[in-house]
Order: structure tokens, then C-alpha cells, then sequence
């Protein structure tokens, strides 16, 4: 280490550090995104194994018979859905009572803080049936949930008809360790958040849900299925879990033994797995499959029911059949088989699910890249943050730049900056604060109004440069924007390092737009030109292109016009899930990145 | 579809007084009819006791060896604490027994078969109850049916367990009560429970005045114990053992200890069965087939010593004790899949044929409840004796088959019988209930809510919740919260908090809540999960660490006893008020986990980045370099390459004696 007391050989080093700058960074940027890229190739990932020894080695056999009578039950389910107008709260209890289940209700209602367009709901009242089956000798410390929705129209009744019949059927065998809880939920994540809060009494919305009567002991695994078709194609399975947190990567090993087992097909971001690596269209599949995944992690949302269970440790994912046109097709049977077996792994379990990764991106259900292959890619993203931090702090010969009694007061570097994380906190509460007044003076509707509200502050920040230099006495100094941007290099980088750390996906992706306008930014840069690439290079435009990137890739492409209503419909849902269900997105962009962003923003006008 | 068979096994070993025998002398040569009386002036006696808690000594000759009911591990606290809430409160909890259910309780004893007179000798009891269950589910269409297999045996190292008397000698045991209990009994399914024990094993212990150092005479003890019952009591340390339970008596000489994560199996059963005289060879004991029992879906265990004198006999010395050992056992069978009938041949293995009672035994008997479901078909077509008892002001109706009357077992020559039954009215729902779980996310801080049910309509009454936390969940107390669900005014009226100490001792929290009727209190505390040490860890850390039940009890008034389920005639006695206690599930708690499964990696990274990465860093940061200007300065070495490496050098010479030259640029770093 004598490299850095060495003082000419530090010299030395910043020297080239300083000279070389700019290519390093350059050369940093293209290597992080070819790394990425080469994260879906093949030879490159690891093949998923079982890690954890009580659900590898003991092997189960599925005798599950029931699948025609699940389906009738499902029929009457959807009848009496249907005479209902809702969820048949007697009928289920009924149903699981007669199967010799535990059961008990939850209410719940919850006020959405605006209309959410998508689901046409505002007002949301619903009830949860659960039934309980008891494990034999067990002392009720430990369970596993099977859920199923109980959803608006024809949808899923096939789902809650297969978990009423396993439920039955797991009433007869005398295997379980572990207590099963069988949840059919209103209201899908609504419902699901009110009943993860009520088990485990929390309230971190505030919602309004009635307390649980009966509970399990703590919760290892669970599933949550979605079926609504008499026969299916393949199974899906998803992962992405609320603020991108994944279950451990057993739990999705588990799911792809059995359909190996079984001789079920089964898909992941809806996409089969082909063997053709080698080829160029082989990879570019692999490549969709992993860029699909990464930008549901990046969107922080519960992809399915399951998704809010991560959030209190409890592994879970959903399983979604898919009705295709394909000619092999996997009736109701089978997969009742497939769910037994995996239930009975999962109750062999002697700890929770801890052995395998929790951090990993999958360009195939039998390939995966776990966090230590994946993280250098964001590394030399990062790196280029510290370099130029490297390149504001040393001159060209290597030394210091000297802070000169001329050098900016503390106040000229506060004031864009406070200002900036005001204009994010107005992002972050006006838009709901100030829907009422919106739809007061304008022809629009209540979710028009948050949308727009937020589109027209973020927008409103734009203008912030010239009103901070209002404020500022005097000119601006050249110390005073190198000041400015070291701080905003050390912002950026700290923000997407933490990022990173908890959602890989919205870190990398916040560090692709912002790593270079961040890096470059000074205000001796074309100023047109400049800015153009800066608002193109926005979190807010960023988010655009992700969603045509995502359509695209859904192989669902969009026109233009339909994109930018469906860019306004996921900035409504991420509003939303925030104030349902904690995202975390949402109040990441607007308070801290958005901000960060309009420092730079603040530089590039610099006088 | 409901359906549960409960199976019980009550194993009584009284022994006069191991040493002498002269208290079972006294009550020889008695006739049968005075014994009855004086059966009936000790159970007086002692009703009278509980209420006024004053002794009365000319009673004392009576030798009650028989029905003793194995004291719970709560009740005299409880007694006491329930007695002082009697005494503070301004409404009075006693309700004055109405005249004439007395009476019909007292009739009802003396339909009863004849009470056993005192004991002779040692002597043994066997017994069976088969009761259904109900399901508790309004909704359900079919009810299970519960076992009792009781067999009482009373000793003089005949019959009593040698191994057993042995360490009560030895270890100067007052009294000892250990469970082994696999599963939760579900009170709101199956009613109010027989002896109830906690899920994993239970152990509790009186040791006499005489022991100077209780905390080896219990060490040992545990050891021993776990070598008699294949079980792991040696796991009972400081750490699980609470001191100083607040309302209880002699406090100094009792131990107890609950380990929930006690796995019961048959290695638990078979030294279990060796302690009966007959073993498992004849009697009611046959039916004793592991498989069965171990495919059902609550199993407890439990042994029971007592010392019979008086009433209390916590204070008088061994020499005039006589001994009492329970056995029981307890099991609940599913008959979710066999359907609305049940027999014997079917319930248990049809070659173990019950064929003749247990040669040894005093008496030996099997009851039949047969309230609900009257379709009891004998299939020895033995006529049995029909007994009646009022439990819960529920009425129940036994069949009773002795089976030491050979017409019982019939031509077949074993005993079979049939039992099918049909949907029963609602189970009346258990006045006491209780709940426990853990709140919360993450793994920094929790809180523990117990959730106490009453569910009489019109009475209020306190009970005593008795909870003993491990160390490692640091409570915090004053976040202690008991509210109800309906208002009252402050229900706590008196809390013993003993804090824990850092793997030495737990933290013991007993309260006594007024529950008002028909509520539910929710008694909540937080905590912080500790960081254990790294040798600490159970070899499944991420299983989670067990919380033991908490103990609910209460001393409930009533018009009728409670213990109905029970075929002691002691039971059915006009008491006003009864003991009963309900235990709450565990819990399973997740500890901050560090990842064992890398400890290579840890280790290894851990290692470096202090020698390394610190170790530099600290050296870069704490150093001042200081740079002599010399003839060669040293930049001019690089440059010269060819003399690079003597420069180097040099160079070290120089900063060697450095400070001996007055011009210096220093840099800081």
C-alpha cells in the first residue's frame, strides 16, 4: 500500500486518473452494459440446483385424484359468486367446514386515496375466508398458506375449486407437519395486504381491517394460485415481490423439479425455455426473459398475491396457468398433483427456506445469475460516479484544487439543493393533496388529476435554475458548481448504491440514464443540446421508455398514444401501491432521485 | 367433517408412605359403608377447605389415598390470588351455589357406582373413558368421540415403581409433576380438556424443606428424570427454569421448566408403560399400541406424584406421607376418514384383544359416554351399569363395563363394542380460552400478544396469566398493555415482574386480570430480538426458538364441577368454585440469523478485510509522511530507470533520518 504515501506515485496515479478520464469512464459504461448483456448467455449463468437437503433427496408421491370434482367445485363456486355479486362468504365457509377445515372470516375496507382507473374500484369492501387445517401433534407454531383469489367476473374460480379439493384432500392424509392455511381473498392485493396485516397484526397503511380469530404460528412458505381455465398449457411462475424482493430461489427450484417431475410445461415472465443458447435467437430469448424480469423487479409492484407475503419473511410466489393455443394441454388433475407434491416438500421443511440465493435474475427457470455475477455490471456503472468525483477533485497535474477565500459560501450550495428536495417533496404529496382542488377547475377525473398534477410539478421543476439564482447573491462561481456537482456525484452514488443493494433492477436502470448525465454535465456543454439530453435522460422519461421496452418485449407492442396512456396509468399504480401496499418506488423517485436529477439539472444553468 | 377420538390413559400409583405404612393400617378393618362416610366427611372436609382455606385437624386420620386430583402446577397460586381478589374486590365473585342443583349433585353421586373404599395396601385402579368430541363447529355434520383410558394403581413397592420411589427418596421430592404432550389441545373444538399439559414436556417439582441446595437436587433430578423417560430434560437449565413465582407456596422449593420443543414418541411411551405392574401385557393397558397412537391427533403423557395426607400436605414431613403416582394418557383419534362409526376392533389393533383387567388391579373399568349418542351397542352384549355426572352444567350419561367381572367380556371372551353417532347439539363453548402470537415484522422487534377469552355471558372473574419468556427476548415491560374488548376500569390488579439476566435466567411475568363477561382481553408486550452469540445457535438457527405456552388460570365459579370428563365421583361434589387453566400455543420466534452456511467465506472475508483493508487504512490515516529535500530528489530516481531500485533505497534511508533536516514539505493525507 505503499501507493498512496508514495506521494509522486499518487501523483502519478491521479494524473492519469485526471488525463484518462473521460475514456475510463466511457470504457466503463460500455463494459457495464456488455456485462449485463452477458448475464442471459448461457455458458455464463449457473444451472439452478436444490440447495435445501429436507426438500432435495426425500421423494414424495402425488396421488392427488380429484381434479374433475375440484373443477365442479369451482362451478359452484362461480354460481354462487354470481348470485352473490361477490365473494360467497356463507357458501365458502360452508364448504371448507364441511371439508373439516378451521374456518374463519376477516372484513376489511379500504378508501383508495383516488379512483384507480385500471380496476374500477374506490370504495373497496370485501371479506376473506380462510380455513385452517390443522396439522396432526403439531403445537400450531408453524404454517403454510395456499391462496387464491377471489377475482371480479369468470376469472380464477378454477383455482379456488383446486385449492377447496386439496383441501379436502389434504383433510384425509396424515402427513402434515405444518398447519395449511387455505386463504381465498377479495379484492386481490387489498385483501391479501388486510389479512397479512391482521395475522400478523401490523398496520402500515392504514387500513381498516376486523382482527383474526385463528392463526397458524409463524408462516414458512406460501402460494398463491391463479387458474381460470378447465385445462391449461403451461404453468407460470412469478416472483416479483413488493419493492422487488424475490423469494429464495428454492422455492422456485421447487417448482421447476415438479414440473419436470410431472411433465408439466412451465414458463417464466411467460416465456418457455429453449436449448438453443448458441444461436443468436436463442439468446436474444434468454435476454427478453432476463430484461423482462428485470423490469418487473424495477417496478417495486406485487406481481401477483404473492408478493406482499416477502415483506414479512415468508417465501412465496404465484402460480399462474396459462391457456394457450398449444396442442398439449395439462388438465386440473395434474396440477393438483404438482401442488401436493410441493406441499409436501414444503412441509418436510425443518427450517425456513434459507439455503439458496434471495438476490438472483433468471434468463430461464433453470439458469439463474446470482448477486455476484450480477452486481460488477452495476460496479462499473457506480465506478464512473467515483472517477469523476476523482476528475472535479484533483487538477490536471494531480493536486488538490484548493478551496480559495473566494470559494462559494455554504448557502449558494445549500439553496439548490434544499430547493430541489422541496420541489420533490411537493411531488410526493401535492398530487393527492391537491386532487379535489384539480377536479374542481378542470374537466378531469380524479386519477387525470394526480397524474397530470405530478406530470405538471415535475415538469415545474424545470424551471427551478433560474429561480434558484434569484436567491443566490451574486454569480455563481466555477468552485461553485464543481462544489455543486461533487456533492451531487456523491448523492447519486450513494442513493443508487443502496438502490442497488435492495432492487438490483431499479438501480441499474437509474444508473444507466443518470450515471452519464451525471458524469458529463458541467456548465460549459452546448446548453440546448445539453438540456434536450438531459430531459430525455430524466427518471420520469425513463420511465417511459421502460414501459415501451416492457411491451416490446411482452411481445405486445404498443402505439405511441396508447403508450403514453398506459405511462399515465403506471404512474396513477405506483401511487397507488405505495399508499396501499409500502412501495417504496414511488417516494425513492420523487423525494430523493427526481432531486438529485435537478441538481444536475442546476449545474447545466450555472451562471 | 369432523371427527376426533380422544384416548386418555390415567396411571395412579398410591403408596403408603414408602417407608411405613402405619396411616394405611389405621384405616384397615373398616367396614365398607363407614369407609363410604368417611369418603364422604373427607370430601366435605376438603370443599369446606377450599373455601375457607382453614385446616382442620380431626380430620386428619382420614387416609384419602385415592382421589387426590394431581394438584396443577398454578392452583394454589392461584387459589390465592383468586382468594385475594375475592377479598379486595368490591364485588364479590363467590355466587352462592343455588340449593337445588346441590341436591341433584348430590344424587347424582350416589348413582355412582360404589367409591372405592381407602386403600388396604398399595392398590390399583384402571380406567377408560371414551367420550366423542365435539367439533365446536356449528356447521359441521359430524362429531368425534373421545377416549379415556384410566387406570389408577396404588403401591407398596409391589406395585409401585421402584425406579420412580427411588429418586422421590433420593432427591427428597415433595411432589413432581411431568408431562410429555405432543400437539395442542384445540379448546375451542374440543371442549374443556381433561389434566391439561402444554405442548413438548412439562416438568414441575416440590422438593421438601429438607434439601439445603435446591438448584443441584433439581439439576440431578432433571438428569435422572430423562434417563427414566428417554427424554431431553437435561436440557432444563437456569435458563428455562423461572425463580421465585410469585403466587405460589413454599416458592423456594419449587423448580419448574417447560421445554416446547420436546418431540414425544414411543421412546417416551415404552418406559412410561414399564412403570405399571402389569406393564402393557394385560388390562386396560393392551390397547396401549404406539402405532395407533402416534397416527392421532393430540398426545399427552403425563405422571403425577403426589403426597396423600390431608388436604395440603406441602409442609409435613415424608415419614407421614403415604404416595400417590398418576398416570395418565391422553389421545384423540380423527375419525375424519372412517366415518360416524367407532369400536373398539376398530379404533385400536384387532390383535390387541381386551381381554381381562389387569390381575393386579383394585378395579378396572371402562366408561362410554354416551350422552349424545345413545346407540351404544355392547357387542359382547354385556349389560352395563349406566352412571351419571353433570359437567359444565352439561349432564352426561357413562356406560360403564367393569372388567373384572368376566360376564363383561361375554362368549367372545374380549371386549368389543360399537359406537355410532350422529350429529350432537353445539358443544357448549369453554368459558375460559386462550391465544397467543407473535406481532410484527423484521428481525429487530416483536410483540408478543396473548389474547384471553371469557366467554360467560354474565360473570366476570380474574384470572392468573403466568409467563416465562427466554432471555433473548429482551421484553420490554412498560410497554405492557392489557386492554379488553369491552370497557372496564384498569383489569390488571397486580403484576410480578421478575427481568431477565443474560443466558442465566428468563424474564417471568405473572398478572392477574379481571376478565369482565363475554370479552376478550388482549394482553400485549414488545420486544427486541437479541444477537446471540455464534456458539449459541441451535444447529437450526432459522427454525426459530421456542416460547413456551403461558399458563391461563382461573377459579371459576360454578353450580356443577367442572371436571366432567372425569369419572372421579369427588369431581361431581357440590363445589362452588373450581380450578381450571388453559395453556396457550408456543410461539416460534425468528432470531437475527448470521449465515452459517458460509462460515468458511465469513470467516475468511472477515479475516482479510481487517488485516487488509483496515489495517492499511488505519496506517494511511494515523501517519504523516514527511519529505526530505535532499541532493536526489527522489521523482528524479523514477526517472532514471535503470537506478529505480537504489533510489528506492535511498529513499528509505531518507525518510529514516528524517527530521534531521530543517526543510520539509509536508504533506497530509
Amino acid at each position: 500500500m505503499g501507493l498512496l504515501s508514495d506521494p509522486n506515485r499518487r501523483r502519478a496515479l491521479t494524473k492519469l486518473l485526471t488525463r484518462l478520464n473521460a475514456p475510463i469512464c466511457v470504457m466503463c459504461y460500455l463494459a457495464g452494459v456488455a456485462w449485463f448483456m452477458g448475464l442471459a448467455f448461457e455458458p455464463f449463468t449457473l444451472r439452478t440446483y436444490m440447495s435445501e437437503n429436507a426438500m432435495g433427496s426425500t421423494m414424495v408421491e402425488e396421488r392427488f385424484p380429484a381434479g374433475e370434482r375440484a373443477l365442479a367445485t369451482g362451478r359452484e363456486f362461480a354460481a354462487h359468486k354470481k348470485k352473490v355479486g361477490g365473494m360467497p362468504v356463507d357458501w365458502l365457509v360452508k364448504t371448507m367446514q364441511s371439508r373439516g377445515l378451521e374456518v374463519f372470516t376477516q372484513s376489511f375496507t379500504r378508501k383508495l386515496p383516488f379512483p384507480d382507473e385500471n380496476k374500477e374500484r374506490y370504495m373497496v369492501r370485501g371479506t376473506n375466508v380462510y380455513g385452517i387445517l390443522r396439522a396432526p401433534r403439531a403445537p400450531r407454531t408453524e404454517a403454510l398458506v395456499l391462496s387464491a383469489p377471489c377475482s371480479e367476473g369468470n376469472n380464477n374460480n378454477q383455482a379456488v375449486g383446486l385449492l377447496l379439493g386439496l383441501a379436502q384432500y389434504f383433510r384425509s392424509q396424515i402427513h402434515w407437519a405444518k398447519d395449511i392455511i387455505f386463504l381465498v381473498n377479495e379484492h386481490d392485493l387489498i385483501g391479501m395486504q388486510a389479512w397479512l396485516e391482521g395475522y400478523h397484526h401490523t398496520n402500515t397503511t392504514g387500513g381498516d381491517w376486523s382482527p383474526l380469530q385463528g392463526r397458524g404460528g409463524s408462516i414458512q412458505a406460501a402460494l398463491s394460485l391463479e387458474l381460470s381455465s378447465d385445462v391449461i398449457t403451461s404453468l407460470d411462475l412469478v416472483l416479483e415481490g413488493l419493492n422487488g424482493q424475490l423469494p429464495n430461489l428454492d422455492l422456485a427450484n421447487l417448482f421447476y423439479a415438479f414440473c419436470q417431475k410431472i411433465g408439466v410445461l412451465c414458463t417464466i415472465q411467460g416465456k418457455l425455455q429453449r436449448n438453443d443458447w448458441d444461436t443468436t435467437s436463442g439468446y436474444s430469448h434468454a435476454a427478453q426473459t432476463m430484461m423482462l424480469m428485470v423490469l418487473k423487479q424495477a417496478s417495486g409492484r406485487p406481481w401477483g398475491d404473492h408478493g406482499l407475503f416477502l415483506r414479512y419473511h415468508i417465501e412465496a410466489a404465484s402460480i399462474r396457468g396459462i391457456n394457450s393455443f398449444r396442442q398439449y394441454k395439462t388438465d386440473t388433475t395434474t396440477i393438483g398433483r404438482l401442488l401436493e407434491g410441493m406441499y409436501r416438500k414444503l412441509n418436510n421443511l425443518l427450517e425456513r427456506l434459507h439455503q439458496s440465493y434471495f438476490f438472483y435474475l433468471m434468463p430461464s427457470l433453470s439458469r439463474f445469475v446470482s448477486i455476484g455475477y450480477y452486481m460488477p455490471a452495476f460496479g462499473l456503472l457506480a465506478v464512473i460516479l467515483l472517477l469523476r468525483v476523482s476528475f472535479h477533485l484533483w487538477d490536471n497535474r494531480g493536486f488538490y484544487f484548493y478551496l480559495t477565500p473566494s470559494s462559494p459560501g455554504v448557502l449558494s450550495i445549500l439553496t439548490p439543493v434544499v430547493i430541489s428536495h422541496m420541489t420533490g417533496v411537493a411531488l410526493y404529496t401535492l398530487p393527492i393533496l391537491s386532487q379535489e382542488m384539480a377536479v374542481q377547475h378542470f374537466p378531469v377525473s380524479e386519477t387525470e388529476a394526480v397524474v397530470l398534477t405530478a406530470i405538471a410539478i415535475y415538469t415545474a421543476g424545470l424551471a427551478l435554475p433560474h429561480n434558484t439564482h434569484r436567491l443566490l447573491q451574486g454569480e455563481g462561481t466555477e468552485e461553485g458548481w464543481r462544489v455543486l456537482k461533487l456533492v451531487a456525484l456523491l448523492y447519486l452514488a450513494v442513493l443508487l448504491g443502496c438502490t442497488a443493494l435492495i432492487n438490483f433492477s431499479l438501480g441499474f436502470i437509474l444508473a444507466l440514464s443518470l450515471v452519464p448525465i451525471a458524469a458529463f454535465i458541467t456548465p460549459h456543454t452546448p446548453k440546448a443540446l445539453s438540456a434536450a439530453i438531459m430531459v430525455l435522460l430524466s427518471p420520469g422519461c425513463t420511465l417511459l421508455y421502460c414501459v415501451f421496452v416492457f411491451q416490446e418485449l411482452q411481445e405486445t407492442p404498443v402505439s405511441l398514444q396508447d403508450g403514453w396512456m398506459l405511462f399515465l396509468s403506471v404512474i396513477s399504480q405506483g401511487i397507488l401501491d405505495h399508499a396501499l401496499y409500502g412501495s417504496l418506488v414511488y417516494p425513492l423517485l420523487a423525494l430523493l432521485i427526481y432531486p438529485c436529477w435537478l441538481l444536475l439539472w442546476n449545474i447545466l444553468f450555472w451562471k | 367433517m369432523l371427527a376426533f377420538i380422544l384416548c386418555e390413559l390415567v396411571y395412579v400409583f398410591v403408596t403408603a408412605d414408602v417407608q411405613e405404612t402405619n396411616q394405611v393400617k389405621d384405616a384397615e378393618g373398616q367396614t365398607h359403608a363407614v369407609e363410604e362416610e368417611r369418603q364422604w366427611e373427607a370430601t366435605e372436609v376438603e370443599t369446606n377447605l377450599s373455601l375457607t382455606d382453614t385446616p382442620s385437624d380431626n380430620e386428619a386420620d382420614h387416609v384419602q389415598t385415592y382421589d387426590i386430583p394431581p394438584p396443577p402446577p398454578a392452583k394454589y397460586k392461584i387459589q390465592e390470588a383468586a382468594e385475594e381478589e375475592r377479598r379486595d374486590s368490591l364485588e364479590t365473585n363467590i355466587v352462592d351455589v343455588p340449593s337445588d342443583k346441590v341436591a341433584h349433585v348430590s344424587d347424582t353421586k350416589k348413582t355412582l357406582d360404589d367409591p372405592p373404599p381407602p386403600p388396604e395396601k398399595d392398590r390399583f385402579q384402571e380406567e377408560l373413558v371414551i367420550r366423542p368430541l365435539h367439533s365446536g363447529d356449528t356447521y359441521a355434520r359430524n362429531k368425534g368421540k373421545e377416549f379415556d383410558l384410566k387406570l389408577y394403581l396404588v403401591s407398596h413397592y409391589q406395585l409401585f415403581p421402584k425406579s420412580l420411589g427411588q429418586v422421590i427418596l433420593k432427591f427428597s421430592v415433595s411432589e413432581l409433576h411431568i408431562s410429555f404432550t405432543q400437539g395442542y389441545w384445540r379448546t375451542m373444538q374440543w371442549g374443556q380438556p381433561f389434566l391439561l399439559s402444554p405442548p413438548g414436556a412439562e416438568l414441575w417439582v416440590w422438593f421438601q424443606d429438607t434439601v439445603t441446595d435446591v438448584d443441584i437436587a433439581w439439576k440431578e433430578l432433571t438428569n435422572v428424570l430423562s434417563g427414566i423417560f428417554c427424554a431431553s430434560l437435561n436440557f432444563i437449565d437456569s435458563t428455562n427454569t423461572p425463580l421465585g413465582v410469585g403466587n405460589v407456596t413454599d416458592q423456594r422449593f419449587l423448580r419448574s421448566a417447560v421445554l416446547p420443543r420436546e418431540i414425544v414418541c414411543t421412546e417416551n411411551l415404552t418406559p412410561w408403560k414399564k412403570l405399571l405392574p402389569c406393564g402393557a401385557k394385560t388390562g386396560l393397558a393392551v390397547l396401549m399400541n404406539s402405532e395407533k397412537f402416534f397416527h392421532s391427533s393430540f398426545y399427552s403423557q403425563a405422571l403425577h406424584i403426589t403426597p396423600v395426607c390431608q388436604v395440603r400436605c406441602m409442609y409435613i414431613q415424608s415419614s407421614d406421607v403415604s404416595w400417590e403416582l398418576r398416570q395418565t394418557l391422553n389421545v384423540v383419534f380423527d375419525l375424519h376418514s372412517s366415518g360416524q362409526e367407532w369400536s373398539l376392533f376398530k379404533m385400536f389393533s384387532r390383535t390387541l384383544l381386551l381381554t381381562e383387567a389387569c390381575p393386579l388391579a383394585f378395579s378396572s373399568k371402562v366408561y362410554v359416554d354416551v350422552t349424545d349418542n345413545p346407540q351404544v351397542s355392547n357387542l359382547t352384549l354385556a349389560t352395563p351399569l349406566l352412571s351419571q355426572a353433570v359437567v359444565l352444567e352439561d349432564r352426561r350419561t357413562y356406560s360403564v363395563y367393569d372388567l373384572t367381572n368376566q360376564a363383561t367380556f361375554g362368549q367372545t371372551r374380549s371386549l368389543n363394542m360399537l359406537l355410532r353417532w350422529r350429529a350432537a347439539e353445539n358443544m357448549l363453548r369453554p368459558l375460559l380460552h386462550g391465544e397467543r402470537y407473535v406481532a410484527g415484522y423484521g428481525l429487530q422487534k416483536g410483540e408478543i400478544h396473548t389474547l384471553v377469552y371469557n366467554h360467560h355471558t354474565y360473570r366476570a372473574f380474574p384470572v392468573l396469566l403466568l409467563d416465562t419468556v427466554p432471555w433473548y427476548l429482551r421484553l420490554y415491560i412498560h410497554t405492557l398493555t392489557a386492554p379488553a374488548s369491552v370497557a372496564t376500569t384498569n383489569p390488571v390488579s397486580y403484576i410480578h415482574y421478575q427481568p431477565s439476566k443474560d443466558r442465566l435466567q428468563p424474564h417471568l411475568l405473572e398478572m392477574l386480570v379481571q376478565l369482565p363477561p363475554n370479552s376478550v382481553t388482549e394482553v400485549t408486550v414488545q420486544f427486541e430480538r437479541a444477537l446471540l452469540k455464534w456458539t449459541e445457535y441451535t444447529p437450526d438457527p432459522n427454525h426459530g426458538f421456542y416460547v413456551g405456552s403461558s399458563v391461563i388460570s382461573a377459579l371459576m365459579h360454578s353450580v356443577v364441577a367442572m371436571d366432567t370428563n372425569s369419572t372421579q365421583e369427588r369431581r361431581f361434589s357440590a363445589e362452588s368454585s373450581y380450578f381450571m387453566w388453559v395453556y396457550t400455543e408456543p410461539l416460534l420466534v425468528n432470531l437475527p440469523t448470521p449465515d452459517f452456511s458460509m462460515p468458511y467465506n465469513v470467516i475468511c472475508l472477515t479475516c482479510t478485510v481487517m488485516a487488509v483493508g483496515y489495517g492499511s487504512l488505519y496506517k494511511l490515516l494515523t501517519r504523516t509522511f514527511q519529505v526530505e529535500e535532499l541532493g536526489i530528489r527522489p521523482f528524479q530516481c523514477l526517472l532514471r530507470r535503470k537506478q529505480s531500485i537504489f533510489c528506492r533505497f535511498q529513499w528509505g534511508e531518507f525518510t529514516a533520518r528524517r527530521g534531521s533536516r530543517s526543510q520539509q514539505a509536508v504533506i497530509y493525507l
